[in-house]
């Protein structure tokens, strides 16, 4: 399946698909691939974290299964659910055609009435198709209880359906694990997990990636907007730009027209790359015809 | 699935996975079969790719790359000077606080009775030394002796408090007008296919996590040492709690109070930090919290205590504008100030003006009664929990 000879080929594969990852990123994916664990990516917002997970269903050809996490996420929405309704209809019809009741139940409790979840569906991939990428999007957001649950399938990505048995993957997902770190994962998910910082890129990668996101975009534009974000960066700021908002703000730059910075074009879309009003106050206040002299 | 590499590498891994355990990194031995096993798809000549493949494996925080990074150096640094794994570290314990968890604390001993019921010898202990204690209990801690401070510390002891609870999105068994579908048909099958009653489901409700902020500087001399105690009472109790003190700087203690005995978790709170009865910097301190912990503590509608008589030598614009965003990010900002208990007094500090508008509570904590009746505030909005209620009348 996966087959990538070597960290080299990976990172190409990654690039073709316009996502510059640096060698350590390039082998934690690669070695995640290969040993079949979970990678937990953390990073600042906006570093793409959850893009990798993309990439990687583009690259292997697999199929993305996202899951957004999110406080009481329980496995009725995770992983698999009765469907209620139809089982209740089956009954029913069952009872009026003067079929057997034990063979009814018997039935309501088939593949037919179960509605698969995300944790599910990433265990159904088949042995010669490619693998189903599994996205567990911002995991710190869920609680104690899901993590706990998600330990269960990603340990031996096998899932217990009490009235079906259990359900083992032929070909185990590839899982991509992604937190904020707005609260810190339990060490025993951790522990079943490669695990990678993404730090801020350098200006030369986020020149990079910029150029292979939003081709024909002058050079110049480019590379102002990247060093000016990276000015804000090593500001004293509450919520620091990230990739995307670089990206964002490069589009409605274009948008408007523009081919260099100049103060005036940044007031007005400052909003773009800054989300609190008092950061926006900060770096007004540092003075923007400053900052935008600095970068040119 | 052991690689077939020589012996001289084993014994470097193994050699390097002591080290890093040395300093401090929690390398469980999982995990070093796991860089085994990594290991074998990278080219072991490329030291750089072997470096981050170490990386990926053995470390789990972020906090520990740095760690990590220098061992790394100090491994190679060894190896060039012809020391394999026999390493001369200086041997300094790496971690420095190793504090058991928090334990039920015990139970007051002297009434020792082994045929009564444990909570019933508990509240009459209570209730008897409240009675002998009344005139402690409205007296100012700033008056206290040496022997009414321990007494209070006692008393301080006994208090329970409970915070207020919140909603979560999670579902029990309960009497809502929700359906329960999944254990109504498992019922449903138990009774052979009929349904006799539809069971429900309702919310199920958490206690909110609760952050303190004391202030240890110079003016609240006579007040912090009692008023850790108040804090540590109050954690012992919850779940959730975040404990910090600043006076210059902020200094998070929450594992030095996780101490049960209360007077070695203040040994060590002392330890740990380093601006005892110095200056107030109340906005830096909080603005310190708000960029480095307030999104990893105050996540789930936390609510915060800030104590201090706010005489503060910071800017005010600076603390007004860090105290909205306390507010904001927080489900009740609640500030004591044990100043507020005297008759008279006027919070006409700059700091505090700048800070007020953004207080939901502002409430004295001069004494022991006001301990006490702090217990409702926190306990309270048990039904208000959607929005924020309305401020309660400040004491003058």
């Amino acid at each position: 399946m996966v087959g990538f000879v070597s960290i080299d080929a990976l990172q190409q594969a990654l690039t073709a698909q316009q996502y510059i990852a640096d060698r350590p990123l390039a082998t934690a994916i690669y070695l995640s691939l290969k040993l079949r664990k979970p990678l937990l990516l953390e990073g600042e917002a906006g570093v793409g974290k959850t893009e990798v997970a993309k990439v990687l269903a583009h690259i292997l050809q697999g199929r993305l299964i996202r899951l957004q996490c999110y406080e009481g996420l329980d496995i009725a929405t995770a992983v698999y659910e009765w469907n209620y309704p139809r089982q209740m209809l089956y009954l029913r019809a069952a009872e009026l055609e003067g079929e057997g009741k034990d063979q009814a139940l018997h039935d309501i409790f088939g593949r037919d009435f179960l509605l698969r979840r995300p944790l599910l569906q990433a265990l159904e991939a088949t042995a010669d198709g490619p693998p189903s990428i599994l996205l567990v999007d911002e995991l710190d957001r869920a609680d104690d209880e899901f993590e706990a649950f998600l330990l269960e399938v990603l340990s031996d990505f096998q899932i217990s359906i009490p009235e079906l048995g259990t359900i083992r993957a032929i070909q185990p997902p590839v899982v991509i694990l992604t937190s904020n770190r707005t609260r810190d994962i339990h060490d025993a998910l951790k522990r079943r997990c490669l695990y990678h910082w993404i730090a801020y890129p350098s200006i030369e990668k986020e020149i990079a990636i910029v150029q292979g996101r939003l081709p024909g975009v002058g050079e110049r534009l480019i590379q102002q907007v990247v060093a000016f974000v990276h000015e804000l960066r090593a500001m004293d700021l509450y919520k620091l730009p990230g990739i995307a908002e670089t990206l964002d703000w490069v589009a409605a730059l274009t948008a408007l027209d523009r081919t260099a910075l100049d103060p005036e074009t940044v007031d007005d879309t400052l909003g773009a790359i800054l989300k609190y009003q008092d950061d926006m106050e900060v770096v007004r206040k540092r003075g923007l015809q400053t900052l935008v002299e600095q970068v040119s | 699935m052991l690689p077939t590499t020589d012996h001289h590498l084993l014994d470097h891994l193994l050699a390097f996975g002591r080290l890093l355990r040395q300093f401090g990194l929690p390398i469980a031995p999982g995990q070093m079969l796991d860089l085994l096993a990594a290991l074998v798809y990278i080219e072991l000549g490329q030291r750089e790719d072997v470096r981050h493949t170490c990386r990926t494996v053995l470390v789990r925080r972020r906090e520990d790359l740095p760690v990590f990074d220098e061992a790394w150096e100090f491994f190679w640094a060894a190896q060039r000077q012809g020391n394999p794994s026999g390493f001369a570290l200086p041997d300094t314990p790496v971690k420095e606080l190793q504090i058991p968890r928090r334990l039920q604390r015990p139970r007051p001993q002297r009434m020792e009775d082994e045929d009564r019921p444990p909570d019933e010898q508990h509240e009459i202990e209570i209730e008897m030394s409240y009675s002998q204690s009344e005139q402690l209990r409205h007296k100012d801690f700033a008056h206290f002796t040496g022997d009414e401070l321990d007494r209070a510390r006692e008393l301080i002891a006994q208090l329970r408090y409970r915070m207020a609870l919140r909603p979560t999105r999670r579902w029990q068994a309960g009497r809502s007008r929700r359906i329960d579908t999944r254990r109504t048909l498992r019922q449903t099958l138990r009774n052979g296919g009929e349904v006799l009653t539809l069971l429900r489901r309702e919310r199920s409700w958490k206690q909110r996590p609760l952050v303190v902020l004391c202030d240890i500087s110079g003016s609240m001399e006579r007040y912090s040492r009692i008023l850790l105690q108040f804090v540590h009472t109050v954690g012992a109790g919850l779940r959730d709690v975040e404990i910090f003190v600043f006076g210059t700087r902020l200094t998070r203690i929450t594992r030095a109070l996780e101490h049960r005995d209360i007077d070695e978790a203040v040994d060590l709170v002392s330890n740990v930090v380093v601006d005892w009865g110095g200056g107030t910097r109340i906005g830096d301190a909080i603005k310190t919290f708000n960029w480095q912990w307030g999104r990893r503590v105050l996540g789930h509608g936390a609510i915060v205590l800030l104590i201090s008589d706010g005489w503060d030598r910071g800017d005010p614009a600076l603390l007004a504008r860090e105290m909205g965003r306390l507010q904001r990010t927080s489900h009740r900002l609640i500030w004591l100030n044990p100043l507020l208990g005297r008759a008279g007094y006027q919070p006409l500090t700059r700091g505090l003006q700048a800070a007020l508008p953004y207080v939901d509570d502002f409430l004295p904590v001069h004494n022991l009664q006001a301990l006490e009746q702090l217990g409702p505030t926190l306990a309270e909005s048990l039904i208000s929990n959607v929005g924020r209620s309305a401020p309660r009348p400040r004491v003058s």
